[in-house]
């Protein structure tokens, strides 16, 4: 174990196969197997014959359902910016104001991302729920007559993301800002720049690989979200997440679902490439 | 603008609006992170059957809680699916890591990539293709099947934690061990185990979190009779609202503030050594 080992040993294939086998068998060939499913073709009973058959991503393209592919990314993106908006403030106030609270701002931050995410869209069931605390605040307040309808709408959709999310925002944004040297930024206001211009130019550049990282973090669930549009969108806010489980479970047209299924990893698995590609897989490492 | 000129003060005169500004946004976003949860907890302890009307202190729920088989068994699947995935996983993944950060190799990237992929892949992609696959081979969906899938997504997990440990240990005393004499096992178990355990812990806690909570994957690969806590919840949620669910998210979050409190202590400790 101690020499370098270079090229296939014995060692190195005992160390390597259960992974290897496990990875190859449960993870890749599922992926391989949907793949093929999504060039098949579904019967009108739930069964599915091979073949190459391309009319399953030209119907992605369908005017109906485009509209929730593009649903789906406008909202992940939208989270992804409102968690950005969010997280930044909070990350930078427990890295570099947090003094001896560090530790315990920082477990206040990890209780509610440990904390089952179904519990947490669950409380945004009850407060944004017909006759739940948000809808009579706004009737205390004046502010409407009776109960309006605050869940079943993309923005209670959006408001359980943000929710959700935030924490997975925050905890990267902070690794990269509590390593951040704060004379770099003595030396911009020594040079005479304001502080915005100090944060514009020198902080937030240098905070760039816990921004990436975060927002991985947060476009990549939200984009395949279906328990939250599930719980918090009804029938009205229904996202790529929804109808692939649809297409296998009660339309059970495996043909289709394997397709939107391939489509949405392509698209996140290209994103993230892309972003790594641009900012280097050094500086993401220690995140 | 500026006050003082003093180096050691300028930064703190300029910087003493936006520190307010700051505390305050800090605080609201905290509101907003607690907020939630505690309104959950508080009618948890409901006299009636409204989560969203107080009418009086009871804690009747925790008692039909207590009371309801189902959403034991539900945990009681939950705990041998974590505790197994775990300890599969982990052991699988300081394998792994061991192989990928000892040896360089042909396909070193394709595995290197295999690994990455499998912890950013949507949750919902590898549902459904696992959940093909077993209809595929014919293999049941149940407990079995629930365990496949979350050791399947905890290898990486577990793997990732425990190179980063590995890539900051020093060889040497693994070569001294063995021009020693020791053998490659006897090495392993005798000076790599023990310098990496806190690595090794960290992978199977992490594992046991994300096998505990994991919703989206367990919800296609599950078999009918198969429930386990979050699919348990799920239900619950989706068969009407009622302050059981918040008695029982309200233990949940409690046990989770416990074990993290607890955790802390743990690796705090150990980084204090």
């Amino acid at each position: 174990m101690g020499e370098k080992g270079k090229g296939w040993s014995l060692g190195l294939a005992a160390l390597l196969g259960p992974a290897a086998f496990w990875l190859g068998v449960f993870f890749l060939l599922p992926l391989l197997l949907i793949l093929a499913y999504s060039f098949g073709t579904s019967g009108i009973y739930g069964g599915l014959t091979l073949g190459f058959n391309p009319s399953n991503y030209l119907k992605v393209f369908d005017p109906l359902y485009l509209e929730i592919t593009v649903r789906t990314l406008v909202i992940a993106f939208i989270n992804t910016l409102l968690c950005l908006a969010l997280g930044y403030p909070l990350a930078y106030f427990i890295a570099l104001r947090g003094g001896r609270w560090k530790t315990a701002l920082l477990i206040l931050v990890m209780v509610p991302f440990w904390t089952s995410l179904l519990i947490r869209a669950y409380a945004w069931v009850v407060i944004l729920g017909g006759n739940g605390i948000a809808n009579r605040t706004l009737q205390f307040l004046g502010i409407t007559d009776g109960p309006i309808s605050l869940i079943f709408t993309p923005q209670a959709v959006l408001m359980g993301m943000v929710y959700s999310y935030l924490p997975f925002m925050i905890l990267p944004l902070y690794a990269t800002l509590e390593r951040f040297d704060t004379s770099l930024k003595e030396a911009a206001h020594d040079l005479g720049a304001g502080r915005w211009h100090a944060f514009w130019r020198v902080t937030f550049p240098l905070s760039m690989p816990g921004v990436i990282a975060g927002s991985i973090l947060v476009f990549i669930p939200s984009a395949g979200e279906f328990v939250i549009p599930n719980l918090l969108g009804g029938s009205q806010t229904v996202l790529l997440g929804n109808l692939i489980q649809q297409q296998f479970l009660n339309a059970r047209d495996w043909a289709f679902g394997s397709a939107l299924a391939v489509m949405l990893a392509v698209l996140l698995l290209g994103a993230i490439m892309f972003y790594v590609r641009r900012i280097g897989t050094e500086k993401l490492g220690g995140v | 603008m500026r006050g003082r000129n003093s180096p050691g003060f300028v930064h703190k005169g300029v910087s003493r609006l936006p520190d307010r500004a700051l505390l305050l946004m800090a605080a609201l976003i905290y509101i907003f992170l607690y907020a939630p949860i505690l309104v959950l907890m508080v009618f948890s302890f409901n006299e009636a059957r409204s989560t969203q009307v107080w009418e009086g202190f009871s804690t009747r729920w925790y008692v039909a809680l207590w009371n309801d088989q189902s959403v034991l068994d539900a945990f009681y699947n939950s705990l041998i699916v974590g505790g197994t995935s775990t300890i599969v996983a982990t052991a699988i993944g300081t394998l792994t890591a061991l192989a990928l950060t000892r040896y360089r190799f042909r396909g070193k990237s394709f595995a290197d990539s295999t690994i990455y992929a499998a912890t950013v892949m949507p949750e919902i992609v590898v549902g459904v293709s696992l959940l093909a696959f077993f209809v595929a081979v014919g293999f049941g969906l149940g407990l079995t099947t629930i365990i496949i899938a979350h050791v399947a997504f905890n290898i990486s997990f577990v793997t990732i934690v425990v190179r980063a440990r590995l890539s900051g240990m020093d060889e040497s005393i693994e070569e001294a061990a063995q021009d020693l004499g020791a053998n490659p096992v006897t090495t392993f178990l005798r000076v790599t185990l023990p310098l990496i355990l806190p690595g090794v812990m960290a992978g199977a806690l992490l594992a046991f979190t994300l096998s505990f909570d994991d919703f989206v994957i367990t919800f296609f690969v599950a078999g009918v009779g198969s429930s386990t806590l979050p699919l348990k919840i799920y239900s619950m949620i989706k068969f009407g609202v009622s302050p059981v669910i918040n008695a029982l998210s309200t233990v949940i979050l409690v046990a989770t503030m416990i074990l993290i409190l607890g955790g802390s202590r743990f690796f705090m400790g150990k980084e204090d050594r």
